[in-house]
């Protein structure tokens, strides 16, 4: 067990899995002499060498596609794309190629390709970095997603998406890279689409993922301090979806919140509301409610920037509305 | 070039033209649907290219790959039953016509997206290449292709990290109905490689043996090591983009030059006059015109009778092919789950990382 920034587990799960296996590569821009812009392909370049570590042109499409070509070769191709602003230029590899060839072929040809990319709001980046696109790429058969919310998950989730003979996508948060916390090795991960309780309470369902997790978590200590006693579900995985562990959850405590960091028009959580809805429609006392990002660019300033995402006080009032208890108990 | 292979090509010719002829019918008659893009008038281009490669080699084609793919050794029935949406088809039917795979033959796929063609066989040479093995990746797209970013950024990166790549630009003058001319700056599509300090070729894609040649001295190049060839192969396609199209944009005269210039035609006419004429052989003498006529019926006669000999083959290879379609089951949803889930592996993906 080993106290590690979040990009420090990514980078030792990329480590673990090109020492055990020559067909893992990795690729990217400033993957290798660089390190990587996050750190997380640190070292590696000196270590396996520049034809398993390979710095690449600014040409998203078609360095993802060369990811494609290879996984159908039987390479293992990691693929980091900077940040998911830039995978808009590498859409085309991701859902038309890695996403239908697997199908088209009639299954003559596996994809065991991972693509690594950071999305989600960081701070003042701007509209152009500062994308959510969970909902796009959610919305493509053929495509499975992991948003790992802590080192963790982040190490056995990556050496996960590594192993897959699917189409893999690691969304990882820009905010996230330098968060801590124990990294255990050597212990048994749960499966990679397993959403996992991070919180128990009575109350209420509270339904998060990637670095939303965490403000649902400092949201469900306050609410503790009132007595409303929240379930935290980091769903872990947004493609395919864990609905058993959250229908479970909801159908104890008639109550769901869902906390996105995408849009809330036809977000992530638009899926979960309607398919929670549908699965758990009886056992509801109130409907299904999300705290979701506005739906504007983001804003450059500061200010407004941290208004357009949820924050922590938005989950708590959420919920405090929700239970119909303005500052206390039910 | 010996006979057997002279006569092997031009029987490809003909098979392809058949099979082409045989899947326009299919679609009038409406048992073919969807986008059915068709290849007669290039066939010297496949069919010159493919002949030149190794069986170790990998080809990443088009939407207009029905050829390639039967060149490269894929049934024609799997292929017409592809098209027809059939579970026999080589993707079963899960596919179509523009998305013909064949993992046992390195046929990397029909791309149905202008320009996804160059990353796939980037990342196939990659693969190739960090094994260090003999192989060559042909990468067939036609002149409309080039002006997709993908084209730059590939070719860039398969001469940056000499990349065993056999560029084939099928130039055939048109992107759909717009005329290079009114598409392209540069028009003549092999100088572009040159940017790229790829070495270029331009060669007269109506004719097989030309074709082959250069395909054949550029394949042993990116084997060797040498990095990416490009060939720039000026062809003309009779009919229009697909089906749906009449190519009312063509002038008839235009259509008209290069059907005079028609490469089958000019296949048959190479085969028989390199061929030696009955009294050239007599001429010789009686024995060695015994022991000629020996060779001759081992290796494959070529003349007028034979030619009609291999157009009856291929035609009924066709039919065949075409009841074979006709009379395969369609896949049910049932299929189509089992294909989608036939390599996800959810034992690996429920496991612990070792």
């Amino acid at each position: 067990m080993s106290d590690l920034f979040y990009w420090q587990s990514l980078n030792r799960a990329m480590d673990a899995e090109m020492a055990a296996d020559e067909t893992v590569i990795t690729l990217g821009e400033d993957v290798g002499l660089y390190g990587g812009t996050y750190r997380v392909t640190e070292g590696l370049m000196a270590k396996y060498g520049e034809w398993r570590v390979r710095d690449t042109p600014i040409s998203e499409n078609s360095f993802t596609g060369l990811g494609v070509g290879a996984a159908m070769l039987g390479l293992r191709p990691v693929v980091e794309i900077m940040t998911i602003n830039f995978a808009l230029f590498a859409i085309d590899a991701i859902i038309n190629m890695a996403a239908k060839i697997p199908f088209m072929s009639g299954g003559q040809f596996p994809m065991p390709l991972t693509i690594r990319m950071p999305g989600g709001i960081a701070r003042q980046l701007g509209a152009q970095h500062s994308q959510r696109l969970e909902h796009t790429l959610m919305n493509v058969p053929g495509l499975r997603i992991a948003v790992p919310a802590t080192p963790q998950d982040a190490y056995w989730q990556l050496r996960q998406a590594i192993h897959s003979d699917d189409a893999l996508i690691v969304l990882e948060h820009e905010l996230l890279y330098f968060s801590k916390g124990d990294v255990n090795e050597k212990a048994v991960a749960p499966p990679i689409h397993q959403a996992l309780l991070r919180r128990s309470g009575r109350d209420v369902t509270c339904i998060a993922y990637s670095r939303m997790v965490i403000l649902a978590l400092e949201a469900a200590e306050f609410l503790a301090k009132e007595g409303i006693e929240m379930t935290v579900i980091d769903l872990r995985s947004l493609a395919p979806i864990d609905w058993d562990t959250c229908v479970q959850s909801v159908q104890q405590t008639h109550h769901c919140l869902i906390v996105e960091e995408d849009c809330r028009f036809a977000g992530a959580g638009a899926e979960l509301s309607a398919t929670l809805q549908e699965r758990c429609f009886y056992f509801l006392d109130r409907p299904i409610q999300r705290v979701a990002g506005l739906d504007i660019p983001t804003p450059f300033n500061g200010k407004l920037e941290a208004a357009s995402i949820p924050r922590t006080e938005d989950i708590i009032s959420a919920v405090r509305q929700m239970l119909g208890t303005p500052g206390g108990q039910s | 070039m010996d006979r057997l292979q002279m006569r092997a090509m031009l029987r490809d010719m003909l098979r392809a033209r058949a099979f082409e002829e045989a899947a326009a019918q299919g679609y009038a008659q409406g048992q073919i649907a969807g986008f059915l893009h068709l290849y007669p008038g290039e066939e010297a281009v496949a069919v010159g290219v493919l002949h030149a490669a190794e069986p170790g080699d990998y080809v990443v084609s088009t939407y207009r790959e029905h050829v390639h793919a039967l060149v490269r050794g894929i049934p024609a029935q799997e292929i017409m039953a592809e098209l027809h949406g059939k579970i026999t088809g080589v993707s079963k039917g899960m596919g179509g016509s523009m998305h013909l795979f064949d993992a046992s033959r390195r046929f990397l796929g029909g791309y149905a997206i202008v320009g996804e063609t160059f990353p796939i066989a980037l990342g196939a040479a990659y693969a190739v290449a960090y094994r260090r093995l003999p192989e060559a990746v042909i990468c067939f797209f036609g002149d409309g292709a080039v002006n997709q970013g993908t084209f730059h950024e590939s070719l860039n990166m398969a001469a940056l990290w000499k990349l065993p790549i056999l560029f084939v630009c099928e130039n055939n003058h048109y992107q759909i109905g717009t005329e290079i001319h009114r598409h392209s700056a540069i028009t003549e599509v092999y100088k572009r490689a040159c940017g790229y300090g790829i070495p270029a070729e331009k060669v007269d894609g109506m004719d097989v043996l030309a074709v082959h040649a250069a395909a054949r001295k550029a394949l042993e190049r990116v084997r060797s090591g040498d990095g990416p060839q490009f060939l720039e192969l000026e062809t003309y396609r009779y009919r229009g983009h697909s089906m749906a199209d009449p190519a009312s944009y063509r002038p008839n005269v235009e259509l008209n030059a290069y059907q005079a210039n028609d490469p089958i035609a000019a296949a048959i006419h190479e085969a028989e006059s390199a061929y030696p004429s009955a009294d050239a052989m007599a001429a010789v003498g009686a024995d060695c015109i015994s022991h000629f006529c020996d060779h001759c019926c081992q290796e494959g006669h070529l003349d007028k009778a034979e030619i009609t000999r291999l157009r009856q083959e291929v035609q009924a290879e066709v039919d065949d092919a075409v009841r074979f379609a006709q009379q395969s089951a369609e896949p049910d949803m049932q299929d189509a789950w089992s294909v989608f889930h036939h390599n996800r592996r959810y034992e690996v993906l429920m496991e612990t990382a070792p």
